[in-house]
């Protein structure tokens, strides 16, 4: 038993949180800078990590990515792209479908979806409005079309996947707002001393780490079972990752908007934008309490 | 990375699933009737090759990575057995600050089960501020006196041997006054008083008093005043879930419970059931940081932190589906809220993690 990364997989962490901390919004403001969002995106399209499955990269590494990029809040497409690609390796990067609608889907024109284990295509219509303002989802225009077939097994392993992405998600969001509200509980004086220095404000933010550290070990082992458990397994691997970490997120990103106090409650605050993202992500693959096997390993 | 067993770990596991199978029902594994067989269970552990497992070789242990402790803990709770006999943050107090003559004459006997052992730390003033106890050690000749008043003593009872705090020095700073000793407790000025729970267990905690007991000099732990960072080895130990060994008794309570609801299951369950599968995945990160001599600080809280989460979700979920008629259940419930005390309250964790990882201000 070894649950710790490899090197390689460390340097693609790093690399992948440096470009997230270079072109991604660093406020509020950042998120309207045309200039900032095209140079992001070349850079992101240049990694080539749109297509990490089929260059071969495990669960683990696209999680990585993944986690990083929302810790940054990277607001151009990955999520998506790196599903499609997934189902259907080439071309340009296309983002993928969930029911009509297309989601991490700025700047794509084609969008797939799984129905069973059947890929469909459609195109990327007008923009519909959600919670996220770092990925924005958009219409399905016309019906979708057949594109191939992949076996049951696939499907399967892809579905977890795909639960898999969303968590990392969640888990980097979850560190995002969680970092923002350490920082300010640092330098934010009340009655003479940081807010940090009150236990009632220090213990949300040890709870937050908490959950967070929680949240990483569930998500790691689960980011493995992809590829190298059953896929049953790696379902239910998943969807307990997918529980734990919505719950984490959520109750962090909450946690960091009380700590800024009436600032965070404010449009300028850059921690309501980690909560959309957090709740957009666990809303994409959502996994239920009833879908829980008990019986445990 | 790879989470399955390597095969020296496959070997192990099947050879104590084949000694736990011949075993099978023969010790009773909770209440009181648990611990008043602990130590007999505890060296038929010793003897099948199945305790000490990560611990020295020239102390009786088998000198593994500590990942073959969670092997065994799963098994045990996999095969219906008492749970491991937790003892591994004692081993690391005297291990580490003891002189090579203490760790020859103790740690044997302790890990091998044929000497039973207790801490004496806690008193009914000093809790969480484990700093303030008063309990005297005072030198009489080629030895101490000792007064004072322990409490949260677990097997006092039926333990040989105490790991105790006292104040050898009450000049000095609060924190640097205080020794360690191996005290023996057979004899004359010691008195036990049994701690009844909200469960109802009265063998698993005790009260000593200590009145004109004696320990002889040499049997004291490290250097005088070197109590409190004995203290901070041990109680950093006791929040690792790792020597716990609990978590996979959450797993077997959850896999009970579940066997009792069918297939609509409440709420509280399958939450159970989520946590105590992150709680096994964590550890499992954890062992395979420490593979890497990532040393195990503060870091300790957050585990501890989390694994209180758990126990007492598990708690309630046994409380949601045997309501308050079920004799066994409750208690597993009313057991599960002494776990944000002992071992370091919940608050004082969270002050930890605030101060110690966070950097926050104090």
């Amino acid at each position: 038993m070894d649950a710790r990364l490899t090197a390689e997989q460390r340097e693609l962490r790093t690399a992948a949180a440096r470009l997230a901390a270079d072109l991604g919004p660093g406020s509020v403001h950042d998120l309207d800078e045309a200039d900032r969002v095209a140079r992001l995106e070349k850079a992101v399209a240049a990694t080539g990590w749109r297509t990490l499955r089929s260059d071969g990269a495990s669960g683990v590494e696209v999680a990585l990515v993944t986690e990083e990029f929302a810790r940054g809040l990277v607001d151009v497409p990955f999520l998506g792209p790196v599903l499609a690609d997934d189902l259907r390796a080439g071309g340009d990067p296309w983002t993928i479908a969930v029911g009509a609608e297309a989601v991490d889907a700025r700047g794509m024109e084609r969008a797939l979806a799984l129905d069973g284990h059947r890929v469909l295509a459609g195109r990327v219509g007008a923009v519909v409005p959600g919670a996220d303002l770092t990925r924005r989802s958009a219409q399905v225009v016309g019906p979708l079309e057949p594109v191939g077939e992949i076996t049951a097994e696939r499907a399967e392993r892809w579905r977890a996947l795909a639960l898999v992405v969303t968590c990392a998600d969640l888990l980097g969001a979850a560190r995002g707002a969680h970092a923002v509200a350490c920082d300010y509980a640092k330098v934010r004086r009340q009655y003479g001393k940081t807010i940090g220095s009150y236990q009632a404000v220090a213990h949300l933010l040890a709870e937050g780490l908490a959950l967070i550290e929680g949240s990483v070990s569930v998500l790691r082992h689960a980011a493995w079972a992809v590829d190298e458990l059953t896929p049953a397994e790696a379902i239910r691997a998943a969807r307990i990752a997918k529980l734990y970490c919505a719950r984490a997120a959520r109750t962090v990103c909450e946690t960091a908007v009380q700590v800024h106090g009436g600032i965070g409650n404010t449009w300028e605050c850059v921690v309501h934008v980690y909560l959309r993202r957090a709740l957009a992500s666990a809303d994409l693959f959502p996994a239920r309490l009833e879908e829980i096997d008990l019986g445990l390993s | 990375m790879d989470f399955r067993d390597s095969a020296e770990e496959s070997a192990f596991r099947e050879r104590l699933r084949a000694w736990l199978a011949e075993r099978a029902g023969t010790f009773p594994t909770s209440g009181d009737d648990y611990w008043r067989r602990q130590g007999e269970w505890h060296r038929a552990l010793y003897e099948g090759g199945f305790f000490g497992l990560s611990w020295p070789r020239e102390y009786g242990g088998h000198e593994l990575p500590p990942v073959y402790d969670v092997i065994l803990d799963e098994e045990l709770a996999r095969a219906g057995a008492p749970p491991r006999p937790s003892l591994g943050y004692l081993v690391q107090g005297l291990g580490r600050h003891g002189s090579e003559e203490l760790r020859r004459r103790f740690l044997p006997g302790m890990i091998n089960g044929t000497e039973r052992w207790c801490q004496g730390f806690s008193e009914p003033g000093a809790g969480s501020d484990l700093a303030s106890l008063t309990t005297a050690a005072v030198r009489d000749g080629d030895g101490y006196v000792l007064n004072g008043h322990k409490v949260w003593t677990s097997y006092s009872d039926s333990a040989d041997w105490c790991l105790l705090l006292a104040r050898t020095d009450p000049d000095a700073p609060r924190h640097k006054g205080i020794s360690a000793f191996v005290v023996s407790m057979h004899q004359p000025g010691i008195e036990q008083r049994p701690l009844k729970m909200i469960s109802g267990v009265t063998t698993e905690f005790g009260q000593v008093l200590f009145d004109g007991a004696r320990v002889p000099a040499d049997q004291m732990v490290g250097v005088p005043g070197e109590g409190w960072a004995l203290a901070m080895t041990v109680v950093g130990h006791e929040r690792e879930p790792s020597t716990l060994g609990f978590s996979a008794r959450y797993g077997k309570l959850v896999r009970d419970l579940a066997s009792r609801v069918g297939d609509a299951p409440p709420a509280e369950l399958a939450w159970a059931a989520v946590q105590t599968e992150m709680l096994r995945l964590h550890v499992r990160r954890r062992l395979s940081e420490q593979l890497d001599g990532i040393s195990h600080g503060p870091e300790g809280s957050l585990d501890k932190l989390l694994m209180t989460w758990v126990e007492q979700d598990v708690g309630h979920a046994a409380l949601a589906v045997g309501g308050t008629g079920d004799p066994e259940l409750l208690n597993a419930y009313l057991y599960s809220r002494a776990q944000s005390v002992m071992g370091g309250t919940s608050q004082i964790q969270k002050n930890i993690i605030a101060a110690r990882i966070l950097g926050l201000e104090t």
